[in-house]
């Protein structure tokens, strides 16, 4: 366990525990390429300090890497950061920072079945990496919102309509400006795609 | 939050830890609730003893599997043992492993609520 224990200190000192009557863990997942700053949104409005754990995939051919033929299995470790919010005393929120990198899907398609729904966090510098979340979310049906992460000054805006055009985004998934470094404004992300999950709940009950 | 947890350059560690196997029980979500129905004994794997300390309070998988510093995988075989002889409980998400599992309006307007309150 040496590597194990050795980790472990550079953990906080004091865990948070959940109460008792804690009893639902929720899900929702930030994804965005590398850079885009998913764990500073998590770490905005978590309560705990963002944790960072990973998952060990073996895969036959994910038919990403160029194997040169060779059907080899390969062994894929993908890390990633999750923080907490407890929003009552039953219920708790877990937010995971995902990799958008198009070789991951697989773990995500995997890791974050059941979520409540995700924030594509985008920055306009680098919105291809953008497109391929959106495409992958679009395909399994998973309701989003897309924040742009307005950080660094970034004066060369893109205004949201242009943003949504190149996103090619359609009109009923909100799209809003961030700053992930702030917890208003990270909270009010969530607030909006929480919001966005409701009222498609209710179109769907009342269609029902 | 470039921190690497996990010793993976030592996957025969892992294989320790979970006496050789693989395949984990899927029951366990990353966001199931984890809660200790017992004390440690002497003798029992180190890693189940720290589980069951952890969880003197619910726990979620995913918050055992970085405070172990361990692979979801290998921390679902090790919930799946202590589950199987009734150490630990599990609360498992409303939602499921369904993808088409939606939530309704009363669960969203509680969440609305939780994150307003913030």
């Amino acid at each position: 366990m040496g590597s194990a224990t050795s980790e472990a200190s550079a953990l906080p000192a004091t865990r948070t525990p959940l109460g008792d009557a804690a009893e639902t863990g929720l899900k929702i997942v930030v994804v965005g390429g590398f850079g885009v700053g998913k764990t500073t949104l998590v770490r905005s409005v978590s309560e705990i300090r963002p944790l960072n754990t990973e998952e060990v995939m073996t895969q036959a051919g994910i038919g990403v890497d160029d194997l040169g033929g060779v059907a080899a299995k390969t062994t894929t470790t993908v890390a990633f950061d999750f923080g907490r919010i407890s929003l009552n005393e039953r219920l708790v929120l877990y937010l995971f920072g995902a990799p958008g990198q198009e070789r991951f899907w697989f773990l995500w398609d995997r890791l974050f079945t059941g979520t409540l729904g995700a924030v594509v966090l985008v920055d306009t510098r680098r919105m291809d990496d953008s497109w391929y979340a959106i495409d992958r979310l679009e395909h399994h049906g998973t309701p989003f919102v897309v924040a742009v992460n307005r950080f660094d000054e970034d004066t060369a805006a893109h205004s949201l309509d242009e943003i949504r055009q190149a996103l090619a985004l359609p009109e009923g998934v909100p799209l809003i400006e961030c700053d992930a470094r702030v917890r208003t404004s990270g909270k009010h992300v969530l607030v909006t795609l929480v919001d966005h999950l409701y009222h498609m709940a209710l179109a769907q009950e009342s269609a029902s | 939050m470039t921190r690497k947890p996990v010793d993976t350059g030592a996957p025969d560690r892992l294989y320790t830890v979970t006496g050789g196997r693989s395949r984990a029980d899927d029951s366990f979500d990353l966001v199931t609730l984890v809660v200790s129905e017992c004390e440690p004994t002497a003798g029992m794997q180190s890693e189940h003893v720290r589980i069951l300390d952890l969880c003197r309070h619910p726990t979620a998988l995913v918050e055992l599997a970085a405070e172990l510093a361990l692979p979801i995988t290998v921390v679902r075989i090790l919930l799946g043992d202590l589950h199987a002889t009734g150490k630990i409980t599990a609360r498992h998400p409303r939602l499921g492993q369904s993808a088409a599992a939606h939530p309704d309006t009363t669960l969203l307007q509680e969440v609305l609520h939780g994150l307003r309150n913030l």
